[in-house]
């Protein structure tokens, strides 16, 4: 056996142990490294949420009216804000996403090197940027101060938030669709908005799903936007256009920031409530989105 | 920019002679008639003054090497070169007759009487059956059961009906090269349009798919009129009636480049008494 070894080596197909093999992996073993450090918090966030929020979860306190803060962990429950947020976020889906992927569709579709299309595009980088507590205070100075406090101004300013985000992510999905899918439709006679809405869209639609989605985990989570324009009550209000409502979050907030106990625990138990929430919309968009994108592939 | 084209135009051969259909062949009507036709993409003038005649039922192959406006002529014909920004056409291109860029004459409509079958296979996402039926349905044909029967002939005209007939709800993405090509070519074909121009279906198909195309391409004659566009010569022999050479004139002073045709004729003339030495280099394989 020997000499093949010798015959391998020699025709180069056995590397000799070197410096490259070394650091390939040094390399490997820093990407290890970095993936567990990144996994640290996400766990421990995970781990901590579970551990204090898991033993507050039942139908009943999904369901339950919010007690006064210094009654006991295990009565009551977060019922109002679960519902809150609910109706907030999804009027500001309804509110944002259509809009969003209309805009990104003129972006990319429509407007192509127009200065007008230029300045959009910009200002809906910018928009990106904007800290969500500037976007509570807008709507507030702009809606609330004049028609008060209401879960259809909490909607807006969520939806504020989200536009940029549905317009960025579906602009790039539209990027993706190649030009010769285009060029076929129009080939048969197609008009550009044909082209669109039967070809390009379709071609999108598990993309700009993911990105759309993307935008309501990131609104349902929002704290700082809400606690100017829905006021935060602890009563359920079925009506989102009209009077103070309550959400998660901003619940949340209010709990962790009051001196008691039993309200203390009653937030884990809303914290893990909204974790289970974004979760659940996760997998029902990925499962619609697989429903529609059967012939991608 | 300007100072070239004298250069240019006392390069280009007398067309009059040479886009003159040959003696022995029956020629169809006349259904494309270009006149000085010069194509730029914003400064870049990409082709200069084609004038030639293309008749019906017939297959006309456009061969020449890569840059020099075959492609881009091609695009003429249904008007496909408006959806690139900056492209715009100078000269006289009539359609039965009539100007096809005239300003009233709708780009759409044209398209829908002027097919075409792309380089790569381009299947949209969807299923074998909904690509098929996609531009009846841009045209307004919604009972499910004409759509079925233009499904299945089209299909069967191009001859792919037996391998995917007990799968038209499978994706489009699904099928080979080969058979892409030919959904697409079923897709072009469903409209029932009266030209079908076609830029090198075959050049990323193996020899037993191009073969396939070919074939079609002879059976599909009798239906429509063909334009082709190939880098293949034996393609052009095989298949085509009349040929068109174009070719890549450069001028270095200037550096510019632009394509003219060279030379029009019976695939037979331009393959085996060519009157141009560029054609003649070309055809032989000496250039190109």
């Amino acid at each position: 056996m020997a000499p093949v070894t010798d015959e391998r080596q020699r025709s180069g197909l056995r590397e000799p142990p070197s410096w490259r093999r070394a650091k390939s992996r040094i390399a490997t073993a820093l990407m290890v490294f970095s993936f567990v450090l990144v996994m640290i918090p996400l766990g421990f966030v995970l781990v901590t949420v579970i551990a204090k929020g898991a033993s507050a979860i039942s139908w009943s306190f999904l369901t339950s009216p919010i007690p006064p803060s210094v009654l006991p962990a295990n009565t009551g429950g977060i019922g109002p804000a679960v519902l809150g947020t609910l109706e907030i976020t999804g009027l500001a889906t309804v509110l944002a996403v259509p809009l969003g992927i209309l805009g990104a569709v003129y972006l990319h579709e429509y407007g192509g090197n127009r200065p007008l299309a230029r300045l959009i595009g910009f200002m809906a980088d910018v928009m990106t940027g904007v800290p969500s507590i500037v976007m509570g205070l807008f709507i507030f100075s702009i809606w609330v101060l004049h028609f008060g406090f209401s879960g259809l101004a909490g909607a807006f300013a969520l939806g504020c938030l989200m536009l940029p985000i549905v317009i960025r992510s579906t602009d790039e999905m539209l990027k993706l669709v190649p030009d010769s899918l285009r060029d076929g439709s129009y080939a048969l006679g197609a008009t550009k908005a044909r082209v669109t809405a039967t070809v390009v869209l379709p071609a999108a639609l598990g993309g700009i799903v993911s990105g759309a989605l993307l935008a309501v985990a990131r609104a349902a989570g929002e704290t700082a936007p809400l606690l100017f324009t829905i006021l935060t009550v602890t009563t359920a209000n079925p009506d989102v256009f009209s009077g103070p409502n309550t959400s998660l979050p901003s619940q949340i907030f209010v709990n962790a920031s009051s001196p008691y106990v039993g309200a203390q625990g009653r937030g884990w138990g809303a914290a893990l409530t909204l974790i289970a929430i974004a979760f659940i919309f996760m997998i029902a968009a990925r499962i619609v989105t697989a429903r529609f994108a059967r012939y991608a592939r | 920019m300007e100072s070239p084209e004298p250069n240019l135009i006392t390069n280009l051969p007398r067309l009059e002679q040479t886009a003159r259909p040959q003696a022995g062949s029956a020629p169809g009507e006349v259904i494309f008639d270009l006149k000085n036709v010069s194509i730029w993409y914003s400064a870049f003038k990409a082709v200069t003054d084609v004038s030639m005649a293309v008749h019906e039922h017939e297959i006309t192959a456009f061969i020449g090497s890569s840059g020099s406006g075959k492609t881009t002529v091609l695009r003429a014909f249904n008007r496909m070169n408006d959806l690139v920004p900056g492209a715009r056409l100078e000269g006289e291109m009539s359609y039965r007759g009539e100007p096809l860029y005239a300003k009233d004459v709708s780009a759409t409509a044209v398209r829908r009487r002027i097919g075409m079958v792309f380089q790569k296979p381009n299947p949209f996402p969807k299923s074998i059956y909904d690509n098929v039926a996609y531009g009846p349905r841009i045209n307004g044909e919604r009972n499910r059961g004409r759509l079925d029967e233009i499904v299945e002939r089209s299909l069967r005209q191009a001859a792919l009906w037996d391998e995917v007939k007990n799968r038209l709800n499978t994706s489009g993405l699904s099928l080979s090269g080969g058979q892409a090509q030919r959904l697409c070519i079923a897709r072009t074909i469903a409209v029932e349009p009266d030209v079908v121009l076609m830029d090198e279906p075959a050049s990323s198909l193996d020899p037993i798919a191009t073969g396939a195309i070919e074939d079609l391409m002879r059976e599909l004659k009798s239906r429509f009129t063909i334009i082709v566009v190939t880098h293949n010569m034996q393609q052009a022999t095989r298949v085509s009636g009349r040929t068109a050479f174009f070719y890549v004139l450069t001028d270095s002073e200037a550096d510019t480049r632009t394509g003219v045709l060279v030379e029009y004729g019976s695939t037979e003339q331009i393959f085996q008494d060519p009157r141009d030495s560029r054609t003649k280099a070309y055809v032989t394989g000496r250039m190109g």
